[in-house]
């Protein structure tokens, strides 16, 4: 996990002293919130990987000398076929049309994403089709 | 004796034995799939309906434009024209297939992953961006028409005094259904990346293809979120009586401009850097060498991303109220990793046996029209010469120069890639005609453009003064405009005709990465076995272990031999 | 030196800006010319000759330093220039002529300070900004609605009308003549017929003309534009039933 860490924490870094130089030189205050605001995106996942890098034993895939034996086993949950994506996807849509066409496309659109997210969290508790 | 690495080990399936698709069959099938090749499948059918329908804007707005005083479509009309031409082009077609469509499909293969990291949130990135799609075209079909005030929207022009009517609504609506969609794969693209490498998949062993989608990725999660919040800001003001971009009010219009271009200029690369990896892997493969400069290539898709966040108001130098040298300098320093692109691109080639495939034409086309488009870029770079090229067609020119070159990239993607996808190869012959006619069209197009923006013509225009050398070139580009449509035709006619036809085989190409070492297409969940990974070449490696890469003329093998000889074969 | 497309100009900074312009060109004919000349080598000495495996190289360290050192170098020089142009495009010396640029959907307002100078005309009016020649002319430019470009090709500049903003510049017109400038920021539905044009006269034409505007007639007809413009201007953008009559 090292070098995703290193990644991540290099580029908020850049970004920091980018921002350091950007907003004390133009006195602009978007683009210097934005900057900002990037290096901390960067500085979330990047200081995580960090500290759980040196706690955890290298994985399979961070060892170049591993057998793919070494990665039997379950990789991880990936549910097959669900229909709440489209549900939600469908309730997205909805709702952002109530944006254009009035609010009580509110109804069905956030009907559907209350759906879709119960029925998915329920889906995915249960273990879904594979 | 020969060193060999171990052989493939079978995958274990972890399913519990229920390997057939059962259940849903056709449009159900579809509408429930979370298999990130189906999901890659419909963005790339999706995407290229969009190419096609920003495609036909373009044939109309260069058809006005053949005459000074054209009279094909009104003002109004053509405003519509432009801002959906360019809407749909980059909002619906470049984005979702830069990091939608081959990625979605190629990612998890090259890196030995079952799927994505999360399959029902692919799954709906591609309902957003279906149903983005269809919220912004239906602006066309409202009393108002669709969005006019161009694809970048600037306030005050874009707000409710000056666009009243739905369309405007509808385009800001369909951004945010994309946006979420885009943010959804980048996503689902670090994770994928992070937690899902098979055994000895390190890092710096993955495809630079894989290493340029996770750089996109990254950019998406730091910039889409900033154009979202810039969509509400501009709905507010339409609707809810803010005035956040208006000067009654006391509000900025130039604030729209730097919220739209810090999202904008990382958004390029965002549609440009999936490109370069496509590019950089069908190189190597077509010239039978590994990768020229694997770690320069990392480490410069990396400064190129990272800078990409210090240069959005390279867009605004003629605004006169922000900090020109800074961003000047920024943008100049852009140009040295993409140097460094192109040079090791170059190296790849050099001392090789190079094959040209419709593939590998295609990406030296994107090589020779992305460096044109590339070096007019520099000249942008700098203030002085900003001011008199910026809102010409001087600016039109570049930008299409680098967006054709990211199509001739997507066309190689498409001919490397779609047999793996598919099973099947697409006809060679017809692949060659519709290069050349791309490719020629691309410059017959664009090099009269950068003429015309020299000598005085601005952009956006429905009509331009009466002069035969204008008149002239905007004929000359209209003809390369043409060219490029019937190169269209030519792919949907190669697409047609070699339905079903050529069987392609595992690896039709004798290519490097992980995923030729699978069938074509690939099994659910993608591989029933694994060969031994130890460089970013697996499946050369394993087919050619005699020719593995020279580091200063020290056989790798040898190192190797070493050391697997302790390790059990499986 | 060739142009490359650009074109000197009439001022002193457009000169400028086109000499960094051939320069600027010079770089990149040689850099992309050398580049596309090594393209043309590996692709055509380089093609398969057999199915031989060729070598398989990875790296050259001293290679790769070299074309990242270089271009660094190359960006550097060309950041150079470009500050010591953009320093003088720039500036904005002191001086008595003065011009209040009003750009408003779809026509421009010329009016002079200090005087009773009033230019107005909308789309293909194309009213004329008279000022004149080698005097610095300092530019104080706005919008009253939305953006708006200030592009005149014969001075290689443009520049944001902007609302709620005064962005100044100072030209300094080297020869006489007529020359066109339009619009170039989109601004809605007439943007691509928002025409103007600049007048460079001698200094005593430029005397004479503003003193034309000195008689009772032109005062109170100048007043009358200006009284009618901003009650336009100031009832919204919907309704301007006077551009209909450009058709279309």
């Amino acid at each position: 996990m090292k070098v995703e860490a290193k990644l991540l924490l290099g580029l908020g870094t850049f970004f920091g002293l980018m921002c350091a130089v950007y907003w004390n030189w133009s006195l602009e205050n978007a683009g210097g919130v934005m900057m900002f605001a990037g290096m901390l995106l960067c500085f979330l996942p990047g200081s995580y990987y960090y500290w759980w890098s040196r706690r955890m034993k290298a994985r399979p895939e961070d060892n170049p000398q591993a057998t793919q034996s070494q990665g039997a086993g379950v990789v991880g949950a990936f549910p097959g076929s669900s229909i709440f994506p489209f549900v939600m996807g469908m309730g997205a849509f909805f709702v952002v049309l109530a944006l254009v066409f009035g609010i009580w496309l509110l109804v069905p659109g956030l009907g559907l994403v209350v759906w879709a997210l119960l029925g998915g969290t329920a889906e995915g508790r249960r273990g879904g089709h594979h | 004796m020969t060193d060999v690495l171990d052989p493939p080990v079978h995958i274990e399936h972890h399913d519990d034995g229920h390997e057939e698709h059962h259940g849903a069959t056709g449009i159900l099938n579809w509408l429930t799939s979370t298999d990130h090749k189906v999901i890659g499948l419909s963005y790339t059918v999706t995407s290229v309906i969009m190419l096609v329908i920003g495609g036909l804007f373009a044939e109309i707005i260069r058809a006005q434009l053949a005459s000074p005083n054209g009279t094909l479509v009104s003002l109004a009309q053509y405003n519509e024209l432009f801002t959906m031409h360019g809407s749909v082009m980059i909002y619906l077609f470049a984005g979702p297939f830069a990091f939608g469509a081959l990625a979605n499909i190629i990612v998890p293969i090259q890196i030995g992953a079952p799927d994505m990291a999360f399959p029902r949130l692919n799954a709906l990135s591609y309902w957003l961006y279906l149903g983005g799609s269809i919220t912004m075209l239906s602006g066309f079909f409202t009393a108002g028409g669709a969005a006019n005030f161009g694809w970048v929207g600037y306030a005050p022009l874009s707000n409710g005094l000056n666009t009243p009517g739905s369309g405007a609504d509808l385009w800001i609506a369909g951004l945010l259904l994309t946006g979420f969609s885009a943010i959804f794969t980048g996503v689902n693209l670090c994770a994928t990346i992070f937690y899902l490498r098979a055994p000895g998949m390190t890092m710096f062993r993955m495809p630079i293809f894989t290493w340029n989608m996770l750089v996109t990725a990254i950019l998406i999660l730091l910039a889409f979120p900033v154009l979202t919040a810039g969509l509400i800001m501009l709905y507010c003001d339409r609707h809810f009586g803010t005035h956040i971009f208006s000067v009654a009010g006391g509000g900025v219009p130039v604030l729209w401009q730097h919220i739209f271009w810090f999202w904008g200029h990382p958004e390029v690369y965002i549609l440009a850097l999936p490109f370069f990896g496509m590019v950089t892997e069908i190189i190597a493969v077509f010239s039978r060498k590994p990768v020229f400069g694997y770690k320069g290539m990392v480490f410069a898709t990396l400064t190129i991303a990272a800078l990409s966040l210090g240069v959005w108001a390279h867009h605004m130098f003629t605004t006169g109220v922000v900090l020109l040298p800074f961003f000047s300098i920024m943008s100049l320093l852009i140009a040295v990793p993409t140097g460094i692109k192109i040079f090791n691109w170059i190296g790849t080639m050099w001392r090789g046996e190079i094959w040209f495939s419709t593939a590998m034409l295609m990406a030296l086309g994107f090589l020779f029209t992305f460096l044109i488009g590339g070096l007019t870029g520099i000249y942008l770079a700098s203030p002085p010469l900003d001011f008199f090229t910026h809102d010409t067609y001087f600016v039109v020119a570049h930008f299409h120069s680098i967006v054709m070159a990211l199509v001739l990239a997507g066309m190689a993607g498409l001919y490397y890639w779609g047999p793996k996808i598919t099973g099947y190869l697409l006809n060679e012959r017809i692949g060659k005609a519709q290069f050349w006619l791309l490719f020629i069209g691309t410059q017959v197009f664009t090099f009269p453009l950068y003429i015309l923006g020299l000598d005085g013509m601005p952009r956006r225009m429905a009509v331009y003064p009466h002069d035969p050398q204008w008149k002239f070139l905007n004929d000359l580009s209209t003809l390369g405009a043409v060219i490029i449509g019937l190169s269209t035709v030519l792919f949907v006619v190669n697409v047609v005709v070699s339905w079903k036809k050529y069987p392609a085989g595992d690896n039709p190409w004798d290519a490097h990465t992980l995923e030729w070492f699978t069938t074509s297409p690939p099994p659910h969940h993608n591989f029933y076995r694994l060969p031994q990974i130890r460089s970013e070449r697996p499946t050369w490696d394993h087919n050619h272990p005699d020719y593995r890469a020279l580091h200063h003329g020290v056989h790798e093998g040898v190192h190797e031999h070493a050391q697997s000889s302790e390790e059990t074969p499986v | 030196m060739p142009g490359f497309g650009a074109s000197p100009g009439i001022t002193d900074s457009s000169k400028s800006a086109f000499h960094l312009w051939q320069w600027f060109s010079i770089g990149a004919v040689i850099i992309g010319g050398f580049t596309v000349l090594l393209m043309l080598y590996a692709v055509l000495r380089f093609r398969r000759k057999s199915d031989r495996i060729p070598e398989q190289h990875q790296y050259h360290l001293p290679l790769e330093v070299i074309y990242t050192v270089v271009p660094i170098l190359i960006v550097f020089g060309l950041f150079a220039a470009t500050l010591v142009v953009e320093n003088k495009e720039t500036s904005n010396p002191k001086t008595n002529v003065v011009v209040n640029v009003n750009a408003f959907q779809w026509g421009w307002q010329f009016l002079y300070p200090g005087t009773n100078a009033l230019v107005y005309g909308q789309t293909t009016e194309s009213p004329v900004m008279e000022i004149p020649v080698n005097t610095n002319v300092h530019v104080n430019l706005t919008s009253t609605d939305v953006i708006h470009g200030f592009y005149v090709r014969a001075f290689n500049f443009s520049r944001y009308a902007l609302p709620g903003v005064v962005n100044q510049f100072t030209i300094r017109a080297q020869s006489t003549g007529m020359f066109f400038g339009q619009c170039t920021q989109l601004c809605g539905l007439y943007h691509s017929l928002m025409f103007f044009r600049v007048k460079v006269v001698s200094a005593s034409e430029y005397a004479r003309w503003i003193a034309t505007f000195n008689n009772p007639a032109a005062i109170a007809s100048a007043a009358a534009a200006l009284k009618t413009t901003n009650a336009e201007l100031a009832s919204g953008v919907a309704s301007k039933t006077s551009y209909t009559k450009f058709g279309r």
